[in-house]
């Protein structure tokens, strides 16, 4: 096992490498930096000298091998520069609003599984039915809805019923009602099309595990039906809807950018947003690299998963 | 090959599909005639008839600077379907020559490439299209933002070179690729007109599906501020700024653009669903 666990964490390193090495190249290879659009939301003439003393001061009049390379030794020193923007450590401006984010991806999960096993089950169950076909209309709906607009069809709803959540955010521990009424509803609007994708899933495995012989084996010996269903199908189910789940959540951070924008919410997603369009690159590149690494995260512990749950793929 | 008449064997056995083609069909032409089409300007501000309700003048009611929905969204299916179906054609395509050429070469090449391909897919596509889209600055050809469409093309490319690859392992098998390299064919040529003609069917699914994801995604960036550029009409963009201070007084600012996103997609997904149970009846569940 943890043999398996060091060649994956090994095989990891090209592909974030990669990601550093392809961020790296868009963001500076191509025209346009921060500088000038920063000297001109800064008010007043912009000379040829201000900008490039400001390109000194970022290090962006170094060649650009050298500029990977000291981005790269930040990297393996955990030293990840600062913000262009606002000069303050990329590490404090994220760590700030890492707390909403991820509890926001949490919890947008939970709301997707909470909708999407029951459904994806009931519609698998009654196949053909005009119940299938209303949880496929539904499912089909939320791989079609932009999460931004739901948001703002669900902030529309609340202020018809003079229900508006909370504007400040109070972190979890200080204050969990008023964080869950704050967070709730953009994690609806994230979770909607995550509980579609992942019902969907569902749906397709149960309906290939229910032909299986060990269902007839299990009806058979006169297992109740729900035992069936629950213990033989479901469980053998949930194991290809695993990867899909564990895949979306690797991108969450996608409907994280347009939500928390539409909820107003100071999270990492808008602190993305801002960043790229403000071309503020070491925030850029940091946040993608993260994303990358929750990414080559969220793999292994499917993998892991995988092998726990079925012990035909631990040898290997 | 299948019917003498493709469409309507595929309307008999995908009624559902074909619904969802029909209903695009007419978006298709509302885009194209537009102008023929839309009651107003789409970009002629009105003080007058400010954020008008739906009334018989204005039958999707009008935004904060008077200019009529209705119209905006008629306009604005061009610049959705312009920019979604150019997208995804171009990623489809340099994904699926990728793929195939990826799986006829085989051994490193294939190695190499699928390397690449893993890179890309460990981005979101939102941060890679919106990173793409901030570096490339904006391009307007013939009223479409080519930098855009390039953006939201990229992420698309690696999911169909690693579908269409995995397709073409099963054609590269074939004796006709083999008797073809004896031919003396070239490799090109045995990868575009041997190859490529064989996976069309899912490129073909391929390409509809996404360009229900590129529509999503041009609407993200737009409604973001980092995609399609006032004062073209898109949808995604009626969406952003100060659509929200309406909320209470004019929902229907709202309501319409987004609706046209989520009818344009569904039926985008719709069709592709019914394309890939129509062209292989074994992966329909």
């Amino acid at each position: 096992m943890l043999g398996f666990l060091a060649r994956r964490l090994l095989l990891a390193i090209p592909t974030l490498l990669g990601v550093a090495v392809i961020t790296f190249l868009i963001l500076r290879v191509l025209p346009g930096d921060i500088v000038e659009v920063k000297l001109r939301a800064d008010g007043g003439a912009v000379t040829q000298e201000m900008v490039q003393k400001e390109r000194v001061r970022l290090g962006l009049d170094k060649p650009v091998i050298a500029q990977f390379g000291d981005w790269m030794k930040g990297l393996a020193t955990f030293d990840l520069g600062n913000s262009m923007w606002t000069g303050r450590p990329v590490t404090e401006e994220i760590g700030i609003r890492l707390a909403l984010s991820a509890q926001l991806a949490v919890m947008a999960t939970i709301v997707a599984l909470v909708l999407a096993v029951p459904l994806g089950t009931l519609s698998a169950l009654a196949r053909g039915t005009w119940i299938d076909g209303a949880i496929r209309l539904l499912t089909m709906a939320g791989l079609a809805v932009p999460s931004f607009w739901l948001g703002m069809l669900i902030i529309m709803g609340l202020l018809a019923v003079n229900a508006m959540p909370p504007l400040v955010f109070r972190p979890f521990f200080d204050d969990p009602w008023s964080n869950l009424k704050q967070l709730f509803w953009p994690a609806l609007a994230i979770g909607y099309r995550y509980a579609a994708v992942v019902a969907r899933m569902i749906r397709s495995s149960i309906i290939d595990v229910m032909g299986e012989d060990y269902i007839r084996t299990a009806r058979a010996k006169g297992l109740p039906e729900g035992k069936v269903v629950g213990r033989h199908g479901l469980r053998n189910a949930m194991l290809p809807s695993i990867t899909v789940i564990g895949l979306e959540f690797a991108f969450l951070f996608g409907g994280l950018a347009v939500t928390e924008q539409v909820f107003n919410l100071n999270g990492i997603g808008k602190l993305f947003v801002q960043a790229v369009t403000q071309r503020d690159f070491v925030l850029i590149q940091t946040i993608v690299m993260m994303s990358a690494v929750i990414f080559v995260v969220v793999n292994l512990i499917v993998d892991l998963l995988y092998a726990a749950l079925d012990p035909r793929l631990r040898v290997r | 090959m299948r019917a003498r008449q493709p469409l309507r064997d595929f309307a008999t056995n995908q009624p559902l599909g074909a619904t969802a083609l029909a209903f695009l069909t007419i978006f298709l032409l509302l885009a194209i005639f537009a102008e023929r089409i839309a009651p107003y300007d789409p970009v002629e501000v009105d003080f007058a008839a400010m954020l008008s309700g739906p009334t018989r003048e204005h039958w999707f009611g009008t935004d904060a600077f008077g200019r009529d929905i209705l119209s905006r969204v008629i306009y604005g299916a061009r610049t959705a379907l312009g920019i979604g179906i150019l997208a995804s054609g171009i990623g489809c395509a340099l994904g699926s020559i990728i793929g195939v050429a990826s799986a006829y070469f085989g051994g490193k090449t294939d190695l190499i490439v699928q390397r690449f391909v893993d890179m890309l897919l460990a981005f979101p596509i939102v941060v890679l299209a919106l990173v793409v889209a901030a570096s490339l600055g904006r391009m307007p050809v013939l009223g479409i933002d080519l930098n855009l469409v390039v953006a939201i093309a990229i992420p698309i490319i690696p999911k169909v070179a690693r579908v269409v690859r995995s397709a073409a392992l099963g054609v590269r098998a074939m004796a006709y690729i083999d008797a073809a390299r004896t031919a003396g064919f070239s490799h090109v040529r045995i990868v575009l007109r041997h190859m490529l003609p064989n996976v069309m069917g899912p490129i073909l699914v391929l390409a509809t599906a996404y360009v229900a994801q590129a529509i999503l995604l041009e609407a993200a960036l737009s409604f973001l501020g980092l995609g399609v550029a006032e004062p073209t009409p898109a949808w995604g963009l009626m969406l952003a700024g100060n659509a929200t201070d309406f909320y209470r007084e004019a929902p229907w600012v709202v309501i319409f653009p987004g609706l046209a996103v989520t009818l344009v997609v569904l039926a985008f997904n719709t069709l592709g669903d019914a394309l890939r149970d129509y062209l292989d009846p074994k992966l329909g569940i």
